[in-house]
């Protein structure tokens, strides 16, 4: 028997709860290593709207979309069964789900090339990570939305 | 003791806690081979992105379509001469050098600036200015020589009016203006002392001024920001440690290496563009994206007027009289397209203010648009505990640095610092500066 019982168990207890914060600590460490950015989504350039009534492709130039620096795009839009639109009112807005912010800049649409592209003028991003584009897109054929998943 | 206690402990939680502890060490030691192996190692993305803040990303400076003499070197230095001219102000004592001193990397060290008065916002430095889109802590210009205008007649910086300025230069500059800019107008009928901006005297003389005479005058003085433009558009950042570190990392591969950080300065930069997410922001050559970022900063005790930020900079950059789209802009239209996509409205724009370029930024003290936080400590703790914006929406999230990482960003930080580069003598006072 220790010579204060009082004292041996206070020690116990301590030791149980050091564990317990040990435990806890662990699993938060591991937990933290574990939070990913979004890997799942659909980067593609060609997509469909969210009703299925059009599929839209952006067009950029060079192989990557740049940062920190303003550029033109072509949205190339068709029906869903592959006739080309031309006649349409596209209006663009977007952001960066994760903080919460939108593009920081106001693109416009406002020319159509012919075989159902158009062109997009003031695109902008002003820094990395994950940015969602979306076109919205109204014509004879109805009112939709094209949403594109960018990882910059 | 430990032995003692740990003796006492029931199998089972002795067995639990050996456990914890060998995971503890297995984690502890996986993290420390993993630093000293990154520590010369960067993956394929992280030097990617190490590159794309190098001085070397920047490639040239961008022309200024809105300043047909941006490039013209004997603009340059006469906007030298005007740069350190106290004549430009109400009293003759205020120069554009008074708050942006050259030897302190063209800004004052003050919380906000002090001219003919107190201002309400911290000088900017002008290093790089060049390649930004907007200046001004709220961007309400978008072009250098614009913004070079706003301080000259603001009642509490230079205090001067257009009429004072244009005779100054008809008296003390006219054969080197004439060179530049061709014939100045006749100033013999006007009044000494007018100008849209400043005192109800002052602007009511402006108002007397025949309207086709109002603008030969202000052309003069969008003259006078041209030239100050062409002097300021040639200072610009040299290499500082970091674009040396980097430059070295990218070329070597092996561990043997020597790195050119110190581990703390190395563990900073991870922090930098890892956890902190501080490159969010401060992105590319410059460290700053050039854009407009609610962070949460306090209203500024030096001034009792509110402050909306970007809200208000980007309405009076889209109706600006020195505009890109101004008639003494030499842009054309289709040049201006940072105005013509410019967001004009919208709740992200309220308190949102622009980050400055970070390089330099420890001999910058102190810090935020009003001088709110007097050192790098303090914005270390702003960012880890992200409090809320006095008005809109603070970007933050709390970081949750420990005070080992706030020492690191910072040791890091240091490793921005580095000299100006621009023309020989641009760096200083003109030899001879008040007479032509």
């Amino acid at each position: 028997m220790p010579a204060i019982p009082f004292l041996a168990a206070t020690r116990r207890i301590a030791a149980s709860k050091i564990v317990a914060a040990l435990a806890v600590a662990t699993l938060f460490a591991g937990c933290i290593a574990a939070a990913q950015s979004p890997g799942e989504l659909d980067y593609s350039r060609t997509r469909s709207s969210e009703h299925g009534i059009y599929r839209g492709t952006i067009i950029v130039s060079g192989d990557s979309i740049p940062t920190g620096r303003l550029q033109s795009w072509t949205l190339h839009l068709e029906t869903a069964d592959g006739a080309p639109v031309d006649v349409a009112t596209v209006s663009v807005d977007g952001g960066m789900p994760q903080h919460g912010h939108g593009l920081p800049t106001k693109p416009q649409v406002k020319l159509a090339l012919g075989n159902g592209n158009h062109l997009v003028e003031g695109m902008k991003f002003n820094m990395g990570g994950w940015w969602v584009v979306k076109f919205h897109v109204n014509s004879t054929a109805g009112n939709d939305s094209l949403v594109f998943n960018l990882s910059l | 003791m430990f032995i003692f206690a740990l003796m006492r402990l029931k199998p089972w939680s002795r067995a639990a806690l050996l456990g914890v502890v060998v995971a503890l060490i297995l984690m502890f030691t996986t993290n420390l081979h993993a630093v000293s192996r990154k520590r010369t190692r960067w993956s394929s993305k992280e030097r990617v992105l190490l590159r794309s803040l190098t001085l070397k990303s920047l490639g040239a400076i961008p022309r200024d379509p809105s300043n047909r003499v941006a490039d013209d070197s004997t603009a340059a230095s006469f906007g030298q001469l005007l740069f350190f001219d106290a004549r430009l102000s109400s009293t003759g004592t205020v120069s554009c050098a008074t708050c942006h001193m050259a030897e302190k990397n063209f800004q004052d060290g003050r919380p906000v600036g002090r001219g003919v008065g107190e201002g309400s916002r911290r000088t900017m430095p002008i290093a790089g200015t060049s390649r930004s889109p907007w200046l001004f802590w709220d961007g309400r210009a978008d072009s250098q020589w614009e913004q070079a205008l706003g301080p000259l007649e603001n009642p509490v910086e230079h205090g001067g009016d257009r009429t004072q300025y244009a005779r100054l230069i008809a008296v003390e500059y006219r054969t080197r203006y004439e060179s530049i800019f061709g014939r100045l107008p006749s100033l013999g009928t006007l009044p000494f002392r007018a100008g849209p901006v400043g005192d109800t005297v002052r602007a009511a003389a402006w108002a007397r001024i025949p309207g086709a005479r109002r603008d030969e005058i202000s052309r003069v003085y969008a003259n006078i920001g041209k030239a100050i433009a062409a002097y300021e558009r040639r200072i610009d950042f040299a290499p500082a440690r970091f674009d040396r570190y980097v430059e070295a990392e990218l070329a070597s591969d092996t561990l043997s290496s020597p790195s050119l950080f110190t581990p703390d300065e190395e563990a900073g930069l991870r922090l930098f563009i890892g956890k902190a997410s501080c490159v969010n922001c401060h992105n590319g050559g410059l460290f700053s994206d050039g854009h407009f970022h609610n962070t949460g900063v306090a209203q500024s005790r030096a001034t009792a007027l509110p402050d909306s930020g970007r809200t208000s900079g980007v309405l009076k950059a889209l109706a600006g009289e020195f505009s890109c789209t101004s008639r003494y802009s030499d842009a054309t239209a289709q040049d201006c397209a940072e105005l013509r996509f410019a967001v004009a409205e919208g709740p992200e724009l309220v308190r949102a203010y622009k980050p400055p370029s970070l390089r330099n930024v420890v001999d910058r003290a102190p810090y935020m648009h009003a001088g709110q936080l007097a050192t790098l400590d303090r914005v270390l703790e702003h960012y880890s505990s992200a409090p809320r914006a006095p008005l809109g929406r603070s970007e933050l999230k709390p970081l949750h640095l420990s005070w080992s990482e706030r020492r690191q960003i910072i040791a890091f930080l240091g490793t921005l610092t580095g000299p100006l580069t621009a023309p020989p003598g641009f760096l200083a006072a003109p030899a001879n500066h008040t007479v032509e």
